[in-house]
């Protein structure tokens, strides 16, 4: 499989503070990888750095076999950040449309991703007046526009019900079957499960890279939120 | 830069003023509610309302689309769209007209009403022709719209964003000749007011207001206030950074 994210010794620092260090692995093309750590561990940097908004310290990122950044690359990759990025004062149709023209996407693609995030019956609804669940759901919509061969998901079932956590996990993994490649964050581990592949973060490094199941094997944890702990505890001993 | 895209951002931006009615009222109201009161402080004196009428004719269009404008993408900025927009295949210009074109187009309607009430109702009299005053206020509105996005790249919070009004568009009416003739001030104030772009658009309004038609001056002021406009729209979008720390 070849490599649609390789970074290599990537550091960021952010306030003389390295809030990224050293960071060097691969993601293979149509996966689904999780990124999983606690808040401040470095994810949603680490997520700036694929997407070429994060201004590096030094190393390096291509994606897609580029250098992060590059402006061919910016109808290619699908991005969505923690806090729903749509503008929330006009309707989920308005949004699309908006972002579609950007990305060149036709309006059976607006109908295909309202489809993929169940939420069709609500294109005349004004952002605002959305729950937050919902609201995420449309920033993930805009993200699919155009099919992009990598999505850069940055906690994008926070705060969902669960029915519906599974379904857009199905869609993920759907996504993945075609050929897209995904990498997910997440805070919350019992996602880690869904996962093909696991990075581990903490401290702004990666603590681990493994498929669950040798994650469990090799830590000997009863879930992917024990094993954290036991690497956790290891590194804090040594 | 990509039409398609600069029409889009304008149809965004639109679309979301008209999904906020309050906004477009008081955009719309406001200046014919000050020309209104302008007319009747200066009742007794209608010799005065049609020497600065028209002067404040296009600073009314400038201050409300600077302070809507430093509000708009300073929203844009803080609500993480901007940022979202800027990994899209959209130039930074396109952002930066798209909203400097929609913000004209409202600014045309408010100096129209504007203009349409003091011209028709409040007896003013501008010598130098009707379609020129509403050209040179549209003009105005879209120098307000332009350091409005300039200047909202150095505001953090909206504190900020609205402070840079009285920080950098009042100093700029005092030194404009709207007060005193700029000839009559200290040099120094003068020489500073030479480079003040609203100077030059407070002096075009003063000329069409005293029955001066097309002429030479007036067409030096109007390349520098389109000038400013252009230098200000190019200066915005270079404060865009698509990398960020």
């Amino acid at each position: 499989m070849p490599a649609v994210i390789t970074t290599t010794d990537l550091v960021v620092a952010r306030g003389g503070r390295e809030v990224l260090r050293k960071i060097s692995f691969g993601v293979e093309a149509g996966t689904v990888t999780g990124l999983l750590g606690p808040s401040g561990s470095g994810k949603t940097t680490l997520m700036r750095c694929f997407v070429g908004v994060q201004i590096v310290a030094s190393g390096t990122v291509e994606v897609l076999g580029r250098p992060a950044g590059s402006a061919d690359l910016r109808s290619r990759i699908g991005y969505v950040t923690q806090s729903p990025a749509i503008y929330t004062d006009i309707t989920l149709a308005e949004n699309l449309r908006y972002y579609a023209t950007i990305l060149r996407a036709s309006s059976d693609d607006i109908d295909r991703v309202v489809e993929q995030v169940d939420l069709s019956d609500r294109m005349g609804q004004v952002v605002g007046s959305m729950s937050g669940g919902e609201r995420a759901r449309v920033s993930l919509a805009s993200a699919l526009l155009g099919g992009p061969e990598l999505l850069v998901l940055d906690e994008p079932t926070v705060g969902l019900d669960p029915v519906l956590r599974r379904d857009l996990w199905a869609l993920f993994h759907e996504l993945a079957t075609s050929g897209v490649s995904l990498v997910v964050s997440s805070h919350v581990m019992d996602e880690a499960e869904r996962c093909h592949r696991l990075l581990l973060m903490r401290d702004g490094t990666i603590v681990a890279d493994d498929t669950p199941a040798g994650l469990l094997e090799r830590t000997g944890g009863s879930d992917v939120e024990d094993a954290f702990l036991r690497i956790a505890d290891a590194g804090d001993a040594a | 830069m990509n039409p398609r895209l600069t029409v889009a951002t304008t149809r965004r931006v639109l679309t979301q003023l008209r999904r906020d009615p309050r906004t477009v009222a008081l955009l719309l109201i406001v200046p014919c509610v000050l020309m209104t009161l302008l007319r009747y402080v200066f009742n007794g004196s209608p010799l005065v309302f049609d020497r600065i009428g028209p002067e404040l004719l296009g600073i009314f269009p400038f201050t409300t689309m600077f302070v809507v404008t430093s509000v708009a993408t300073l929203r844009e900025r803080s609500s993480g769209t901007l940022e979202r927009l800027l990994t899209m295949p959209i130039a930074k210009l396109d952002l930066i007209a798209g909203y400097a074109f929609a913000f004209a187009l409202v600014a045309i309607v408010q100096v129209g009403l504007a203009a349409a009430l003091s011209l028709g109702v409040l007896g003013m009299t501008v010598e130098g022709g009707v379609v020129l005053i509403v050209v040179l206020a549209a003009c105005n509105a879209l120098l307000g719209t332009a350091l409005g996005l300039f200047l909202s790249a150095f505001a953090r919070t909206e504190f900020q964003a609205v402070q840079f009004l009285p920080a950098t568009v009042l100093p700029q009416i005092l030194l404009g000749g709207l007060l005193i003739p700029r000839n009559q001030m200290a040099p120094v104030l003068h020489a500073v007011s030479d480079v003040l772009p609203l100077s030059y658009a407070i002096d075009a309004m003063h000329r069409v207001g005293n029955g001066e038609q097309w002429s030479g001056g007036l067409a030096v002021d109007l390349i520098v206030v389109l000038g400013s406009v252009v230098a200000a729209v190019g200066l915005g979008a270079a404060t865009l950074r698509r990398r960020t720390p």
